[in-house]
Order: structure tokens, then C-alpha cells, then sequence
């Protein structure tokens, strides 16, 4: 059996830097060593509301990128949008603050022995880890090809160092209000054809990585989606973040976005069972 | 008593015992918020705690029910898992030898649709070497009863721990856990101890609901869920001591809520011989390593050599120091 929660340790990590990026914050954290171990995928638990808070449970966040040879030693990038009053409190640390961090968690992208086309798509911020996984693909040779979509411009993440490792860039809005209006997957088909796409690495809502599974199915391309469930503990205990998904033989399972995912094999889950009884 | 800082950190004896089970410390994992211990095994040794209370087996695997299986509420959280397990067998074919590997003392926690179940679940652990004790989880829905859960209703929850005290009593301790969401938990606990448990596990979780105010229906998948965390601490610590009062003989596992040292004292001084450790947890991998080391050091200061003296201390009529 697989060791779960390998690599991962508890820490107490300090916010090295915290700047607001558009509608999104993007936090620096020191995590020294650990950032070796980290890889594009992986995801992070954030003890919120400090001393007896009453929020118990910690925040899951997507690591965006991390730096193994910074002045602060390793850090980890994280791009966190303040909706919920976790990620609000986060966001309102001030630079020295010092983080409970559990990291790293979950499965990673699986990056392609050969150097193939691959195509990357995220929704909204779901877009930060997919330019540190940009940069791996690039580093094994990888033509990457990129398509960020969300509902305006405000919710679009493309920070300029970012789009380095990217071959193209593409960004769509529902509302028209940056790029071409509207969805994120309406060129994936063609693209799949023109390019020769072999892997899709998607990050981003449900319903979009649903949408993506929708065109690869039938089709000879891999998706690797990194999927999200509310989570409870993040390492596995709760039970509360599972998804239905299929094992080779067809049979389904409820099994956790945190341990088995976050980055799951699109064409084993089964998006339309999701939130059903099985 | 009354020792005071010159008995700090000088060794209390923190060992335990539920029925004739010995355990090392009075801290333990709570079932369903540890899986089998695979997944806390990477953040401390199983071994350095009292002992793990795996999730509640069923006969059969099970899906549980689906999401949204979650929700916070302020100083707790809801969930409504339904269950979800790999079923006895291949529980007792890769678990329990995990468990045994890691030198951890087992408590296993079962659960059942019938009366029937439940024996049969005892059945198959009583030829399993290495387990300490069994704790039986009546909070589940009666299929034979339109869906009354076994712990609300007195006869139910004897005829069910009666069955397995045929199965294994003697053997293996039974530890039955019982739901605080009951009118007379008093009752409940007296019928159950007379029908052969040998110890009580209180509180399960309390139920509760969330309404999602976009959708206008239940948040949870399950519509209802178990309520955790500091937020049912009181309610959790009534029980313990009303139940101690009524039958001060019989072990008590505490739990509900506990998320430190003190927590865990109050716990042991309303009556529980043990206490286990459940939604801190998921906030916290480490909590039961510090709620141990808290509450060791914590004995200490109060002055108490061993956790026996302190357990109950909260009922007796001798001036508190």
C-alpha cells in the first residue's frame, strides 16, 4: 500500500510576503526544505482565525509555484481569493506573520516522459498552479499551449513573469470584458485536432473540468484535472471530500479528493455522479 | 495535592483501563475521525497514544452518502459521511495487520442495520488477535425498526449490545457509544450496561442541520448531520458526569469537543477513565500528541500522582482545591 501523507509535516511557516493581485492575494511563505518535496498539484492546510478561533478546520489551498533558492530559503507561492472568512483572515496577515502550514498534500500532475503538445486550462484563479506546472512541462520539452477562462476580467489570474513557459495564451470572459468572450472550452476540441494535443492539465470549477472530460471522452488525449471538494482535515480522516470515481475494472468508489486527488484522471470520474447517492 | 510547580513534569502514572483492558495513556483517536490510523501515522507514532478506535465496520463495504458531506459551523462542524467503509473482511485483512505493525493498541468500532449485524460483526473480530476492546456504535438508523436509530430507543440498543455480549462477552471489553440526543441518557446507559456493556462511549455527535441560503435547501448531501467540535464540549461533559454519577463503577470513553489538555481534564474529572479525540484532528494532525502532553503536564500541576485519582474528581464532596 502507498504511504499516505508522505513528505507531509506540519509547521509553523512565516508569510514572507503578501501583495493583492487584482481580485486575488498572492501570499509568499517560507517553508524552507520542505519546498523541495513540493510538487505542481500538491496543496496546502492552513490553520485560519489564530488562537480559539472558532473556524476548527483548516483551508486547502493549491500550491501556485514554489522557490527552492530564495534570500528566505524555500518558499511556496499561494494565489487565494478572499471569499470566505478563512481565506479573508489569511489574507489580512501582515508580512512576519507566522502560518500553522500542513504541506505538502495530494497527488501532482504527472508530468510526460516525452516531450509532447499539451494543452493547459484553468478557471479563474485555478489558473495559479498551472504556470508552475508550465514551467516543468517546459523544462521536459514540452510545447504548452494555454487557455484561461472565468465569468470578467477581474477573476482572470495571468501574471506576466507566468507566461513565460507559455507557448500561447489564450483567455476568455463570459462578459467579453478581456479576450475573446466566452467559454474556456470552447476551442479545446480544435485544438485537440490542430495541435495534436496529448495531455490536458485542467485546474479550475467543477462544472469546467466536467466540460473538458466532456470533449476528451472518445477522443485520444489524457485529462489530468485537479478537482475540488469541500474538505474537512485535507489528510485523509474526515471523509467529507470524496468524489465518485471508477477503478480499471469499472467499478465506483467514493474516493478522497485529498489523498487520491486533488489531480485525478478526468476519464475515471464520474461527473455525473458527483453528489449523487452511489 | 497541592504540590504545586514542585510537582511539575514529575512522572504521573497516565495509564488506564477500560474494563480489563490496560491502555498507556487515557488518550485515544475518536472513531470516524481517524480512519484506520494510515493517515495520522505520517504526523506522530500510532503507538505514542493510548490506543486508535478505528471507524465504525460494517458487514458489507459501503459508499456513505453523497456530498456535500460537510459543513463548518462556528466552533464545530456538521457531517453526514453515512458510514463509508471497505466492510469487516477486508477491514480485518489489511487494516488490523497494519494496526498490529505499528504496535498501537485497537479498539474497533462496529456498526450494523439489525440486531443481527452487530453479532455478526463481533463474530468475525472474536477469532482476531491483537484487538483491545470493542466499542459498539448505536447511532445508526434500525432497518428493522422504520429507520429508529438504535441509541434512542432503551430496548434496541439492549437487545443489540445483549447479541454481542453473547458473541464475545468476557472476551473483549464492549464499550457501547451512545448519542446525547436522547431525553433520559441515564436510561439508555443503565440498559445498556445491564445487558452485558462494560463500559460507555459518550457523546457521539449531535444532530444538526445547515440551511445553504443560496439553494434554500439543507446544505448536506444527508440533509442532517453530526455536530462536532468545541460547540458540544458542555453538552459532551453533562453527559460524562451525569452518567459517572449514576453508575460510577462503569468506564467511561469521553469525548466531544476536546481539542486540549484542559478540555481532556474536564473530561476526566466529570468521570471518563479515557478520552478520545475526534473533529481536533482534522484542524489540528498533531492534537493528540499536544492534548496528551497538556493534560500530563496538567496532572502534574494539580498535584495528582496518577490519572486514576483525578478521574470523577469533579463528583466528590470533599473541598475542590
Amino acid at each position: 500500500m502507498v504511504q499516505i501523507n508522505k513528505n507531509a509535516a506540519q509547521i509553523k511557516a512565516t508569510l514572507v510576503s503578501n501583495k493583492r493581485v487584482g481580485q486575488y492575494y498572492q501570499l509568499i511563505i517560507n517553508i524552507g526544505n520542505i519546498a523541495n518535496l513540493c510538487k505542481p498539484g500538491n496543496f496546502v492546510a492552513i490553520s485560519v482565525g489564530g488562537e480559539a478561533s472558532p473556524m476548527v478546520l483548516r483551508r486547502a489551498f493549491a500550491i501556485s509555484r514554489v522557490s527552492v533558492s530564495t534570500a528566505f530559503g524555500g518558499t511556496m507561492e499561494l494565489i487565494v481569493a478572499p471569499y470566505g472568512q478563512g481565506s479573508m483572515w489569511l489574507c489580512a496577515q501582515a508580512e512576519g506573520a507566522t502560518l500553522d502550514v500542513v504541506v505538502p498534500l495530494g497527488t501532482a500532475f504527472g508530468i510526460p516522459t516525452e516531450p509532447v503538445q499539451v494543452l493547459l486550462v484553468g478557471g479563474g484563479y485555478g489558473s495559479a498552479p498551472l504556470f508552475g506546472l508550465a514551467e516543468t512541462l517546459n523544462a521536459r520539452g514540452c510545447r504548452v499551449d494555454m487557455l484561461l477562462g472565468a465569468s470578467t476580467a477581474g477573476k482572470i489570474y495571468a501574471p506576466m513573469e507566468g507566461k513565460r513557459a507559455v507557448n500561447s495564451l489564450r483567455i476568455y470572459t463570459e462578459d467579453g470584458s478581456m479576450g475573446q468572450m466566452g467559454w474556456v472550452t470552447d476551442p479545446i476540441a480544435s485544438l485537440i485536432a490542430d495541435l495534436n494535443i496529448a495531455v490536458i492539465y485542467s485546474c479550475g470549477p467543477m462544472a469546467m473540468l466536467s466540460a473538458i472530460n466532456a470533449i476528451t471522452s472518445g477522443r485520444d488525449v489524457v485529462h489530468q484535472c485537479a478537482v475540488e471538494e469541500s474538505m474537512a482535515c485535507g489528510i485523509g480522516i474526515c471523509m467529507t471530500c470524496v468524489l465518485p470515481v471508477a477503478d480499471e475494472t469499472g467499478a465506483v468508489s467514493m474516493l478522497r479528493s485529498c489523498i487520491d486527488g486533488p489531480v485525478m484522471d478526468g476519464a475515471f470520474v464520474q461527473w455525473d455522479k458527483v453528489g449523487q447517492a452511489l | 495535592m497541592g504540590q504545586g510547580w514542585s510537582g511539575f513534569m514529575t512522572s504521573v502514572d497516565f495509564s488506564t483501563t477500560i474494563g480489563n483492558a490496560w491502555f498507556p495513556t487515557p488518550i485515544f483517536t475518536a472513531s470516524g475521525c481517524a480512519s484506520s490510523g494510515r493517515e495520522l501515522a505520517q504526523f506522530f507514532p500510532l503507538h505514542d497514544v493510548g490506543g486508535v478506535v478505528t471507524k465504525s465496520v460494517m458487514s458489507k463495504a459501503r459508499a456513505g452518502r453523497p456530498t456535500p458531506r460537510m459543513a463548518e459551523t462556528p466552533s464545530g462542524m456538521l457531517n453526514s459521511i453515512g458510514l463509508q467503509g471497505p466492510g469487516i473482511d477486508a477491514f480485518i485483512a489489511t487494516d488490523i495487520p497494519y494496526l498490529i505493525k505499528q504496535k498501537v493498541r485497537i479498539i474497533v468500532s462496529i456498526a450494523g442495520e439489525t440486531v443481527e449485524e452487530y453479532s455478526t460483526l463481533a463474530r468475525k473480530l472474536r477469532s482476531v488477535a491483537g484487538i483491545s476492546a470493542l466499542e459498539v456504535n448505536i447511532s445508526c438508523p434500525n432497518v428493522e425498526n422504520r429507520g429508529l436509530v438504535f441509541a434512542c430507543d432503551p430496548d434496541a440498543s439492549r437487545r443489540v449490545i445483549d447479541g454481542v455480549r453473547r458473541t464475545i462477552g468476557g472476551e473483549l471489553p464492549i464499550i457501547a457509544k451512545l448519542s446525547p440526543d436522547v431525553t433520559d441518557l441515564v436510561s439508555i446507559a443503565r440498559g445498556v450496561v445491564d445487558a452485558g456493556a462494560d463500559a460507555l462511549a459518550l457523546i457521539n455527535t449531535v444532530l444538526g442541520m445547515v440551511i445553504n441560503l443560496d439553494t434554500m435547501r439543507p446544505h448536506l448531501g444527508g440533509k442532517t448531520g453530526g455536530l462536532s467540535g468545541p460547540a458540544i464540549k458542555p453538552i459532551a461533559v453533562r453527559a460524562v458526569y451525569q452518567v459517572h454519577e449514576a453508575l460510577p463503577k462503569v468506564p467511561i470513553l469521553g469525548m466531544g469537543g476536546v481539542s486540549n489538555g484542559r478540555d481532556a481534564l474536564e473530561m476526566i474529572a466529570a468521570g471518563a477513565s479515557g478520552v478520545s479525540i475526534g473533529t481536533a484532528s482534522f484542524g489540528n494532525p498533531m492534537a493528540l500528541i499536544s492534548i496528551q502532553k497538556e493534560l500530563k503536564e496538567l496532572l502534574s500541576i494539580k498535584g495528582f500522582a496518577s490519572l486514576s485519582d483525578a478521574i470523577g474528581y469533579a463528583h466528590r464532596i470533599e473541598e475542590p482545591q
